[in-house]
This record gives C-alpha cells, structure tokens and sequence, in this order.
C-alpha cells in the first residue's frame, strides 16, 4: 500500500497529490464529513475501551447480581450510576456497549482486509491470465453470488461451529467474490490500456506489473467496495450471533449483546436491547455514508 | 438452446452434488450427537447398541455413500430429536416460510410504489427527501434488531398485536395458511414487515427511479396533450412502464427473502424452515440440518437455473457467450 501511494505521489507532486485532491472533495458534503467524524469517534472507543469504560463488565469481582436489569440513569447499591443502565447479570451497558464495539469492529474490518487482499489477488489474475484461469475463477464467483450471502454464511457456520477464527472464515469466504468481480472488471479495463504495453515491451515481469501497475489503477473501486462491505461483515456477524451460530459468548459482540436483551423485554425492560442496537445502527449508517462519499469523489466521471 | 440448457442443467446438478459433500462432511465434523441423545445414566451396551442404529460407528466415507444412496431415494435420514424423516419435517415447514416472504413480498410492493412514485414525481418536496432518506435507514437497518424494535414498540408497550408464532390457520389442501383468518392476520403482519422492510427500500428506489425517467417520455406528454386527468396519466400510463424493472428485480429477490425468513423467524417465533434450521443446530440434529441444507440448495439451484433459462430466452447474447466460454 505504502508502495503504491509512492508512487502515485511522484506522478502529481508538483502541482496537487491526488490525498489533497480527494479530501477537498470528500469535505464538500457536510453530511459525509460528520458521518467520518462520528466514525472515528467510534472506532477510538472500540480502541480505548478498556481505559475509558466506566466499568469492567467483565471483571466479575465488581459486578454484581444485585444491580440487575437497572434502568438507564440509576444507581447501584455500590454507588455506580449506570447512564444506559444494566443488563440481566448487571453488567453496565455503556461498558458492554464499548467493549461489544471492539469485537464487532474488529471482526468486521479483519474479515473484510483479509477479503479484499484474497479476491483481489484472484480478480487481477483472472484479468490478468484470462483464458482458463478467469474461467475457472469467475465460475465459482458467479456460483457464489447466486446464493446470498446469509445462507452461505449460515452453511459454513453449521460445518465450522462457533468462534471468532471461524466466523472471520466464514465472513471472507461470502465476501471475497464481491472484491473478485470489482477487481477484474476494472482490471479488464486497464489492462488494454497503453501503460500495460509499455510494461509488457521493457519485459517487466507479471508481479511487477500486476502489483505495481494495474493493481494501484484499480484501488479507487476497491475501496468504495472495502468501506461498504465492513458495513455489510459488522452487520452480518451481529445478525449470525444473534441467532446463536456466531460468536461464542465469550466474546460479547453487540449482536450477542442485543441478542441477550430479547428475553427481557417482553418484561418491558427494553435497553438490554436498544442501546446496543443503536450503537451498531450508527457505526452502519456513518460506514454507509462516508462509503456513498467516497464513491463520488474516486469516480473520474463525476469530476468536473 | 438445448445444449445451453442441458450444460446448465450438469452444472446446477454438480453444485448440488458438490453441496452435499461440503455440508454432509462438514456438520459432522461439529459435536457429537452421542453426549446429547443418550441418557447420562446409559451404560456401555447401551452406548454402544445406540450408535450401531444411528450408524455412527462407520467411517465417514462409508457414512456419506450410505447419505448419499438414500437421498436420491429422497431419504434424508431420521431427526435424532423428532425421529421422523428430516425431510418431511423441512417440507412441512415450507408453506409457512413462502407465506412470510410472499406476505412480505407484498407489503414492499404496496407500501413502496406509492412511496416511490410520490418521490419520483415530486423529488425536491420535504415529503420525498424523508422518504428517500429513510430508503437508506431501511438499507442499514439490521433486519433483527428491527424485529425486537417491533415487538417492543407494537406488543409490550401498545400491546396491539401479538409478537409470536401463527395464530389461528385455516387449512386448505391439506396446507395451513395464516391469512385467512383474523387472528392468523395479526400475527403474519408484523414479521411480514420486518421481512419486507429491506425490500421496501429496494422498491421505493426503482420505482422512484424509473418515474423520473417514465415522466419525460413523448407517450406521457402526448396523454396530458391529450386531456387526460393526472389520476390516469399515474395510474394506467406511468404505473405500468415503472413496473417492469421493480417485477423482475423483485422476482430475482424473492431467494433472499426465503434466506432471510431464518432471522425474521427466530424472532417472531414463525414456525418455518428457518426457525427449524436454527433449533437444529442448537441440539445439533445432523440429520434435520443436512436436510434443511439440501432443501434450500435445491431451491436456489432451481431458481437460478430457471431465471438463467429465462435471460438466454430474452437476450441470446448470454446463451452464445457461454457457449464460447
């Protein structure tokens, strides 16, 4: 990566890097600036949890049974007020709240890094080799995508079983096709182009101009694609956990968080739930958002 | 064309096939069934006399050549839990599941066209830019999350319609349906929605979508040059042109809807396949998994194959390009 921004800083240096370029464009919708705000906001918490937690909810000496499903705002017997108030076991939720986002993020960006760098590898070398290979790799993509991608998930989770390794697995497994296709398609485009003839002629070899030359042309679709599909594995992975095949529970995502949360509130004790849900609402929509941004500003046609 | 579809036909076949393997290998990988099926109490014989009927003591392979014989006979093997045929639990859960999507199907094309239509012909309205807004809500939404939203707001706190499980069915057929009744009604309605609530968005999108390009065509001038009052001019000439993409997108969509049918019915207690899939893997019924997997490949081989078939009908540029390929 660091190889590549090089690169392309070397070409535009003098007048304009294409970083500066995009960032002033990305700041002209106010809407998408305030959802990167919010973003970085909350991917500090999921960094910081354990120092800026109000409480440990997981260090069992200072939970107690007794300050069970409090409401938000009320205090605990020891003195603690708990803002969002507390789940069955008396965990304090803004703490489970903080915690549950370093596990949802972390199993979100994680799977989807490991997706983009594996399909975008076979999607250059179906571009790249064409023929047999691209026929091959683009079958199983087609076949892949025909069936959607719960079902997929939900198939390999009954065949892998529970455990953060396994639900990365299997979250790269549904997504890597997505970033094959993006990656060929554009790749295609590229390759025809003269500045691959030129590489071709001085006999570079095919890394070389695969990762060096056509791979930097075809990040700009990636990382539309990379931003909207972390969104699409931290929503995935909530609703997997949700339904019991996800995450152990010792790993206490906000899918496991609200998903511990339904049998409370039919007694009315609705924050178990709701809070954790808001917070994986807004960590979508803010992804969601600054992703539609970024597809503006990186698409060459929409530029002035 | 019959070489198209009979070469379509081998590879649906051997993703099946493929599938099966895949799954069959894999959920038997997960847990042993032994520790949960036999009294804790059962001594060594009888430990021993249970895995010989479940034909658990063979090798895997032997296992699955076993599998494999009997379900091209259409014998998937007995629930552990239910000791009756996987596969005729699956199927009795079928009529269920396609109720919840059509019903959802159907709420997304009720509720979204108008929605969309109304955004499409007034796009700079506050009205429009709500409802547009709230399309991208219904993107981000997590489906499940909404369903608890749904029984809390409309069953706990407003106590207006129940949060779980079917109601009263009426059975025609041989087949149970909710619709039919009041009460069956009321409890369809609120898992109908959560289902339909990503669709919804989807089909406020293409109906908007395909006004604001519908409104400028010579047909539409040519009816209001016409005299025509605007209720007809919306209603007969503009409705039937935006319909064509929200049907066939609409059509492609109705698998993921079935796919999906797992959450809205873990939530809403719906007694579908999804529901059944999910109880499955929790008391790790293999039989009952493996068959409820095959099911739904089956399906979605089916629905692929047939919209495949459909495309090369409509656009022979698909067909030629395989057969090149």
């Amino acid at each position: 990566m660091s190889d590549t921004t090089n690169e392309e800083k070397m070409d535009l240096a003098p007048i304009e890097t294409p970083f500066k370029r995009i960032w002033a464009d990305f700041c002209q919708n106010k809407i998408a600036l305030a959802a990167l705000i919010v973003l970085l906001i909350i991917v500090c918490i999921a960094l910081f949890a354990p120092w800026i937690a109000p409480t440990n909810p997981y260090d069992l000496a200072s939970v107690s049974i007794l300050d069970g499903k409090l409401p938000p705002g009320s205090e605990s017997l020891s003195g603690v007020t708990y803002v969002l108030g507390t789940d069955g076991a008396g965990r304090g939720l803004l703490s489970s709240i903080f915690y549950g986002l370093r596990i949802s993020l972390g199993v979100g960006v994680m799977s989807a890094l490991v997706a983009l760098v594996f399909g975008a590898i076979m999607g250059l070398a179906a571009a790249y080799y064409g023929g047999r290979v691209d026929t091959i790799i683009m079958r199983i993509v087609d076949i892949q995508l025909s069936f959607p991608a719960i079902l997929v998930a939900l198939i390999l989770l009954a065949a892998l079983g529970k455990g953060v390794d396994k639900i990365i697995i299997a979250l790269v497994i549904v997504q890597w096709a997505y970033y094959a296709r993006t990656v060929r398609a554009s790749a295609l485009v590229e390759r025809s182009k003269e500045y691959v003839e030129a590489a071709t002629c001085l006999a570079l070899s095919d890394r070389r101009i695969l990762l060096r030359h056509l791979l930097p042309n075809c990040l700009p679709p990636l990382i539309v694609i990379g931003t909207v599909q972390t969104a699409h594995a931290i929503s995935l992975e909530a609703t997997l956990s949700f339904l019991g095949v996800g995450l152990p529970i010792t790993e206490p995502s906000l899918g496991l968080l609200i998903s511990n949360g339904f049998e409370y509130m039919m007694s009315g004790k609705y924050w178990i739930s709701f809070f954790p849900g808001i917070a994986l609402l807004v960590t979508i929509v803010s992804i969601n958002l600054v992703g539609d941004q970024l597809r503006d500003v990186l698409n060459p046609r929409l530029q002035k | 064309m019959s070489v198209f579809i009979i070469r379509r036909l081998m590879q649906a076949i051997l993703v099946v096939w493929i599938m099966s393997l895949l799954v069959y290998v894999g959920v038997h990988i997960v847990g042993d069934p032994v520790d949960m099926l036999i009294n804790p109490e059962a001594d060594q014989a009888e430990i021993a006399r249970v895995i010989r009927d479940l034909g658990l003591d063979r090798p895997l392979h032997e296992q699955y050549w076993y599998f494999l014989k009997n379900a091209l006979q259409g014998d998937l093997g007995n629930s552990f839990i239910f000791n009756e045929p996987a596969l005729k639990l699956v199927v009795q859960r079928i009529p269920a599941t396609f109720e919840l999507a059509l019903a959802a199907l159907g709420l997304a094309v009720v509720i979204g066209i108008p929605l969309g239509v109304y955004a499409g012909l007034k796009p700079d309205s506050k009205i429009s830019q709500t409802i547009m807004a709230s399309s991208i809500l219904g993107f981000s939404l997590p489906t499940f999350w909404v369903g608890l939203m749904l029984i809390m707001f409309f069953s706990v706190m407003m106590g207006w319609l129940p949060s779980f499980g079917r109601g009263d069915t009426e059975t025609i057929f041989g087949v149970e349906f909710s619709f039919l009744t009041w009460d069956g009604l009321t409890h369809l309605f609120l898992p109908a929605l959560n289902l339909s609530l990503f669709k919804l968005s989807l089909v406020i999108r293409l109906a908007r979508a395909g006004t604001r390009e519908v409104v400028h065509q010579e047909y539409i001038k040519f009816a209001r040059a016409k005299g025509l009052s605007q209720n007809r001019i919306i209603f007969v000439h503009l409705m039937k042109n935006i319909m064509i993409p929200v049907v066939t997108v609409l059509g492609l969509e109705f698998g993921g809807l079935i796919a999906f049918s797992v959450v809205t019915e873990t939530v809403f207690s719906w007694p579908g396949m999804g529901k059944l899939i999910i109880d499955a893997l929790h008391n790790l019924d293999r039989p009952l998994v493996v068959a409820y997997l095959m099911v739904i490949v089956v399906l979605f081989v089916f629905i692929n194959l047939v919209v495949d078939v459909l495309y090369s009908i409509l656009d022979p540029r698909v067909r030629l390009r395989d057969l090149k390929g």
